[in-house]
């Protein structure tokens, strides 16, 4: 048929040209040259309003010094997640010089694509991070802290327990000792807020099915159940445990009994005062200080630890430098700035988030007198735990939520299923490389 | 004496370029900037994805060169022996059955009255075509407050109310989003059958009710048969666009809840492609749904096709 004919002749014509235009947009930049190379830089910072304040006041200090070596703020693309949207750009070869808020369950998947440069590779890099963040730092390098740095430890957001002072008291409990600390009082202390009609809900966890949320439900509760064991360690989960059983069970209970509900909320339910508790970090101060009268407590576990030796989720965001780089030596330079103790605490004046540094009550004594309400959290951020450097994280974490939806969440299964199941997903992953 | 030869001058055969460009390659010209946009925004994906299906394919930064390695049909049996897949293209099943129908017979009827409306017509065209044009993610956060436990629906239905929630129920999530789906686009699919009557004769319709057929017998004996060519495309459109559904699952019950009961086809590839860097798994679900996709258009020509 002729038009056929002709339309696959148009087309012929037209594919290759296609390749081509899609061919020119990505090309790769000559790392031995970028390594010594200075100039204007782009880097990419969290939308929200206080993590940009930050960035404009340093970027802004570090302009006025540096007139050939600008640095433009840019704010990470939008995406449901900024994880996938810099995963596309890296891809694209379209990506800043720095990231200011990456997660550390992508990196592992960022550094097999080629898209980041080892910060060890610079003068000193090692030792800045290592003297920064100390010991702890080598949970982000590669090869179990031996190898190159991909990140440096930037933020960490401690998980504790926020309530709302004003549904403790209505359902009878203390806000000044809420006495809830071992999963039993939890539990117990739940079912008061609710059957006291204090509140429509004790806490209210997003129930979905999005590979992060674990973190803000179970991750926590089993890094203080277990005093730091990560989800994967030595190349074997290690949930499917006594203690993984007591943590799921802790949820089962809590969703079947109606205590959290299986429902997204459909407003914030803190702000709304139909929920009594979340897990959250430092950042929540800043959003709820003018809306309600709050106190944090740290995690529970099954027995109840002491607050100075609970271990919790980090929720760390980090920095790193994408390969798209053409000035790599002003983008280290420039990222050494920014995580300086004066950068790290201005970055604690306007966020609140706990800098990845040492001893933080002793480095910023002031900010903590000024601020009292922080200072829980800087003793916490002392005792915190990430996830594990897994290649494929991203993939071990969407299986984790899926079963623990299925058993925790919606009952379909027994939380002794639903964990072991997933431990043998995740343990076939972590075999095959995450693939 | 002249003579004259009558016999047809044989013209030379064109050559292959004028065969490749037909009679009038200025035409050509004109459509090839159409041409060269589906072939970079369709062609040149769909078939990048079917050869990314075939391998053990990661994306990488440029400059990086990573051996992919050919893997023959590893990825669909992946994709095929996954439950969670299976299960989105079982939900995808139940969601066609219920939208589909529901779609072609909902904007017929609603075309055909809104056809013999005289007064207030253009109102409610609009009013049906409101909700195609509005954003699915506004009109998302409308249908959660409607439908979450303690929302409007639940609190009218009062202990008819189901247990769980309308989006949190196994059941029901999938049939809620195939509701919310079809009352989105019927508007569109309206305009589709709005336009078709126009075409179809009112002496028809005129003769019929001389002849004492009822309203009944004029929409199933004129109409139907009249809208048949509409309904087709009604039918491919539906098909398509139900079996590309991504938003309404993200959205509406919080990425596919309860527990996998509203995943899709596509919020599978989403999650396996994007988010977890596994394109060559979720190509080969993509191949998949194409097939799928494909068969189901077809059988539905095949199904309204006048012999």
């Amino acid at each position: 048929m002729t038009l056929t004919r002709r339309a696959l002749g148009a087309t012929t014509l037209a594919l290759p040209l296609a390749l081509a235009v899609g061919a020119c947009s990505r090309s790769a930049v000559d790392a031995t040259q970028a390594a010594t190379s200075r100039g204007p830089i782009r880097i990419w910072v969290s939308n929200n309003e206080q993590e940009l304040a930050w960035g404009e006041a340093v970027t802004a200090a570090w302009n006025a010094e540096h007139p050939d070596e600008q640095v433009t703020l840019q704010e990470v693309p939008a995406g449901a997640s900024s994880e996938e949207a810099i995963s596309a750009a890296i891809v694209a070869g379209t990506t800043a010089d720095l990231v200011f808020n990456a997660s550390p369950a992508a990196l592992p998947d960022w550094v097999r694509a080629g898209g980041l440069v080892d910060l060890t590779t610079f003068e000193g890099g090692r030792e800045h991070i290592e003297q920064r963040t100390g010991e702890r730092a080598r949970n982000y390098a590669e090869d179990d802290g031996e190898g190159g740095y991909y990140q440096l430890p930037w933020k960490s957001n401690p998980v504790m327990v926020m309530f709302n002072k004003e549904i403790f008291d209505a359902a009878g409990i203390d806000p000044g000792s809420p006495g809830m600390d071992t999963f039993e009082s939890f539990l117990e202390g739940a079912r008061q807020i609710v059957g006291s009609g204090a509140s429509h809900s004790a806490l209210w966890p997003a129930p979905t099915s999005d590979f992060y949320q674990p973190w803000f439900d179970f991750y926590p509760m089993y890094l203080a159940q277990t005093r730091g064991t990560l989800l994967v360690e030595d190349g074997a989960t290690t949930f499917d445990s006594s203690d993984g059983l007591a943590v799921a069970e802790l949820w089962r209970a809590l969703y079947e009994e109606g205590l959290a509900p299986k429902e997204e909320s459909t407003d914030d339910a803190m702000t709304m005062g139909t929920t009594a508790m979340q897990l959250a970090g430092p950042w929540a101060i800043a959003t709820y200080k003018d809306q309600l009268d709050y106190g944090f407590m740290p995690v529970p576990s099954a027995d109840g630890i002491a607050p100075e030796e609970t271990i919790t989720f980090s929720d760390a965001k980090n920095v790193a430098m994408f390969s798209s780089s053409r000035n790599r030596l002003t983008a280290w330079e420039f990222l050494k700035y920014a995580t300086s103790e004066e950068a790290d605490g201005k970055l604690l004046e306007l966020s609140g988030q706990m800098p990845l540094r040492t001893d933080l009550l002793h480095t910023y004594p002031d900010y903590f007198a000024e601020n009292p309400d922080y200072s829980s959290f800087a003793d916490q951020a002392d005792r915190v735990a990430d996830v594990p450097y897994l290649s494929g994280a991203i993939e071990i974490w969407q299986r984790f939520r899926d079963e623990f939806s299925a058993s925790a969440i919606f009952g379909k299964k027994t939380v002794a299923e639903g964990l072991h199941d997933a431990a043998e997903q995740i343990d076939s992953l972590v075999q095959e490389g995450a693939r | 004496m002249t003579i004259t030869d009558t016999t047809p001058r044989l013209q030379a055969p064109p050559g292959p370029l004028r065969r490749l460009l037909g009679k009038q390659p200025f035409g050509l010209g004109l459509a090839l900037p159409y041409i060269i946009f589906l072939a970079t925004v369709m062609a040149y994906p769909l078939i990048y994805a079917v050869y990314i299906s075939f391998f053990d394919y990661v994306f990488t930064a440029p400059g990086m060169h990573i051996d992919h390695p050919f893997v023959g049909l590893e990825n669909y049996r992946t994709a095929l022996t996954d439950p969670r897949v299976l299960e989105s293209f079982r939900n995808i099943a139940v969601f066609l059955v219920i939208n589909v129908p529901l779609t072609v017979i909902l904007s017929m009827v609603f075309a055909s009255a809104l056809n013999a409306v005289t007064r207030w017509a253009a109102a409610f065209r609009i009013a049906f075509y409101v909700p195609y044009v509005t954003a699915s993610v506004s009109l998302i956060g409308v249908w959660m407050l409607l439908f979450s436990q303690s929302g409007l629906v639940n609190t009218i239905l009062g202990p008819l109310a189901p247990d769980p929630s309308w989006l949190v129920n196994d059941a029901l999530a999938m049939p809620s989003i195939a509701l919310y789906v079809t009352w989105k686009q019927l508007g569109f699919y309206i305009l589709l059958y709005l336009a078709a009557l126009q075409n179809v004769p009112k002496e028809l319709y005129e003769s019929a009710s001389t002849d004492g057929a009822g309203i009944v017998h004029r929409f199933r004996h004129i109409t139907v048969p009249s809208l048949r060519a509409t309904t087709m495309l009604v039918l491919i459109l539906s098909i398509i666009t139900g079996a590309n559904l991504f938003t309404e699952p993200y959205l509406l019950t919080s990425g596919g809840g309860p527990d996998g009961a509203s995943t899709s086809p596509v919020l599978m590839i989403y999650q396996k492609g994007i988010q977890q860097g596994n394109p060559d798994v979720a190509s080969a679900i993509g191949v998949l749904l194409v097939i799928l996709v494909g068969a189901l258009s077809l059988a539905s020509t095949r199904l309204t096709k006048e012999s």
